[in-house]
């Protein structure tokens, strides 16, 4: 019987082609829209962990309170001995120091007077001791002029401000801030290169420092304004932060002492839990829709195909056959189109979501004045849900409309069905 | 000589909704059939005729009265059990053939069989025996569309012939059919009959059929008004 079934099915290309048709276009629809949102959300989350948030940030509690104001003189002290502690406590996430600073950029002239001027909004970063934090920002392919520093005393300008100001690469410029104990700060820096994030919350003022530079112009030796932990394995996972985090609170945060360190996750910060929260049923409630969409078009294939069918039900319910098993045949027919339909819509849909997760679609012109946290390259991202989602519009939605045009039949007296199948 | 009872139908009516109240499709009908017989239901449309066949074939069940075919009556067969009488015991011909069309002669001829779960070898035999009787065994690759109307309606009778039933009941089995492949159908199924002692049974009022008939049931507004045994004009060939 399975062979005949297969028969009918192999040489009746309406009953076998088209249908695998429409079920790989859906699946392989609602594959690469849900690769595609599934990346775009988390390159957001990214780019926010990697530029700000971690996926786990440390700051003494008063720090965290006053974060916008960046207040170096509540930073966190003894920083040596709780990376240790930290490495080893968390071995599964690496700890990076940061420190983050404003101030002001002055460039001289020949004559040593001031001929430009601007806000800096800096940050001191690990740019030696290979350290991947220069990869994190995505500093390298930001370079638009010069290089990284490789040595200290240099630093990397914001490509607008060096614009603006027509500053080159191998000028001086002075950086005047404070230090950690509130006295005045000057400290001089080569501009090793100018870079361009294309974010413009980013690229005002830009200055880019390695971390022992920052510490020795703010007299923060042996501090850091934030430590930020990365899970080894590069993907935000909020269980594991969770678990890490309550650790690290119950054991260092003293909630009579204001300098004492204190965890957040990343969704802790910057209202990240709400945009996170959002992100997740938005991309639940499209996907939904998306689904629920396919799931339609696909069951009215699996109604009509049923419906076209209703003569040849009708000879073989007069050959003999129980209406029982013509019913089974149709469900296994459905099961199979739709099985065949969902791997090939999967396999295309993971295919085209692979090529955009590799080169991604470049956003970068219409984003020049965006002061969002945002990728500018919107990839695709090939999580294991992407493996089966096809298969729930591609086979579950395929028999259930077989299910339902055949209900139809099973349900009927089958004299009276005889007479609506015109046999 | 009495003829061994097949189908035994006592005061049958059947009625079929319409509207709040309902039509009368079949009015206390009581008729027997025997093994072996070639007997039509003749009469206008709307009179019962197909309805009586449906019933006869387990499609149908009466609203009243019994209709006993093979020993079972029918009104209280199971699903199963009617689908299990039509596949061993009832054929089937219709008006417009009916074949599955993308299904060769031979696959449509051995689908009836698929049913009974007989071996590949037994229905290889049973198929080409079938096909031998109607005189199609070289069509036996093609498709349908590949047929005129009467090869069609010979591979339908070779459909209901092949699991070698008791009883075919052909509803307008010539309609629509030239009278050259009418005649050409009535004597493969008269041959049959003759042969293997199926009984058919006719649900027409094409003339030619009639002349082949030995049995004339006469209905009329679901009531038989004639039952009469006619000495056969046409034999088997």
């Amino acid at each position: 019987m399975f062979k005949f079934i297969l028969k009918g099915l192999l040489r009746d290309k309406r009953r076998s082609l088209l249908p695998v048709i429409v079920v790989s276009i859906g699946v392989f629809l609602t594959v690469f829209m849900s690769g595609w949102l599934t990346g775009v959300f988390k390159d957001m989350i990214d780019v926010n962990a990697n530029f700000t948030t971690g996926h786990v940030k440390i700051m003494t509690r008063s720090y965290a309170e006053n974060e916008n104001q960046i207040p170096n003189d509540l930073a966190l002290t003894g920083v040596d001995s709780l990376m240790s502690e930290l490495n080893s406590r968390y071995p599964e996430m690496e700890w990076v120091a940061r420190i983050h600073f404003g101030g002001l950029i002055d460039i001289p002239d020949e004559q040593g007077e001031t001929r430009a001027q601007g806000q800096a909004v800096g940050m001191g970063i690990d740019l030696f001791d290979n350290s991947l934090e220069a990869e994190r920002m995505n500093i390298p392919s930001s370079v638009v002029k010069g290089r990284i520093p490789s040595i200290s005393g240099e630093a990397l300008i914001s490509d607008d401000f060096a614009e603006k100001f027509n500053v080159a690469v191998g000028d001086e410029m002075t950086l005047f801030g404070s230090t950690m104990n509130g006295a005045m700060m000057f400290q001089t820096y080569t501009i090793s290169g100018t870079v361009r994030f294309g974010a413009a919350m980013l690229d005002r003022g830009a200055v880019i420092v390695d971390i022992e530079d920052a510490r020795e112009a703010m007299d923060m030796q042996d501090a850091a304004g934030e430590i930020l932990g990365y899970s080894k394995e590069g993907l935000y996972d909020d269980e594991q932060v969770s678990v890490i985090k309550e650790s690290f609170n119950s054991a260092f945060t003293n909630p009579d002492d204001e300098f004492s360190p204190v965890m957040l996750r990343l969704r802790d910060q910057q209202g990240l839990d709400e945009y996170l929260a959002l992100s997740e049923s938005i991309s639940f409630m499209m996907m939904l829709i998306f689904v629920l969409a396919m799931s339609i078009v696909l069951w009215n294939t699996g109604l009509l195909g049923g419906l076209r069918r209703y003569t040849e039900y009708g000879i073989r319910l007069a050959l003999g056959e129980e209406k029982s098993q013509i019913y089974k045949t149709m469900l296994y027919e459905a099961l199979l189109i739709g099985l065949i339909g969902s791997v090939i819509g999967t396999a295309l849909g993971l295919s085209a979501a692979w090529y955009l997760q590799t080169y991604g679609l470049d956003f970068g012109d219409m984003m020049a004045n965006s002061t969002m946290m945002m990728p500018q390259v919107f990839r695709a991202y090939i999580s294991p849900r992407l493996f089966y989602i096809g298969f729930i519009p591609g086979t579950f939605a395929m028999v259930l409309g077989t299910a339902l045009a055949g209900f139809a039949i099973y349900k009927r007296k089958t004299a009276k069905l005889f007479k609506e199948l015109e046999v | 000589m009495e003829q061994k009872s097949i189908i035994s139908i006592t005061n049958l009516t059947k009625e079929f909704p319409v509207g709040k109240g309902h039509f009368t499709a079949l009015d206390k009908v009581n008729i027997e059939f025997g093994v072996g017989e070639f007997a039509g239901l003749v009469g206008p449309s709307g009179s019962g005729k197909t309805t009586l066949l449906n019933i006869i074939g387990s499609l149908d069940t009466p609203t009243t009265g019994d209709a006993i075919v093979m020993g079972q009556s029918i009104s209280k067969l199971s699903h199963k059990q009617s689908a299990l009488l039509r596949n061993h015991h009832i054929g089937f011909i219709f008006q417009t053939f009916n074949l599955l069309p993308v299904y060769t002669v031979y696959e449509n001829v051995e689908f009836a069989l698929l049913l009974q779960n007989m071996s590949s070898g037994e229905r290889h035999k049973a198929v080409m025996e079938a096909l031998e009787w109607v005189g199609l065994t070289d069509k036996e690759k093609s498709k349908p569309s590949m047929l005129s109307g009467g090869e069609s309606q010979r591979v339908a009778i070779a459909r209901a012939m092949v699991k070698k039933p008791q009883i075919v009941l052909a509803d307008e089995p010539t309609a629509n059919l030239d009278s050259k492949n009418s005649h050409h159908i009535l004597q493969t199924m008269k041959k049959l009959n003759e042969e293997l002692k199926v009984t058919f049974i006719f649900a027409t009022h094409d003339e030619k059929v009639m002349m082949y008939l030995n049995r004339v049931v006469n209905l009329a507004d679901g009531r038989i008004v004639s039952d009469e045994r006619v000495m056969n004009h046409v034999k088997a060939q």
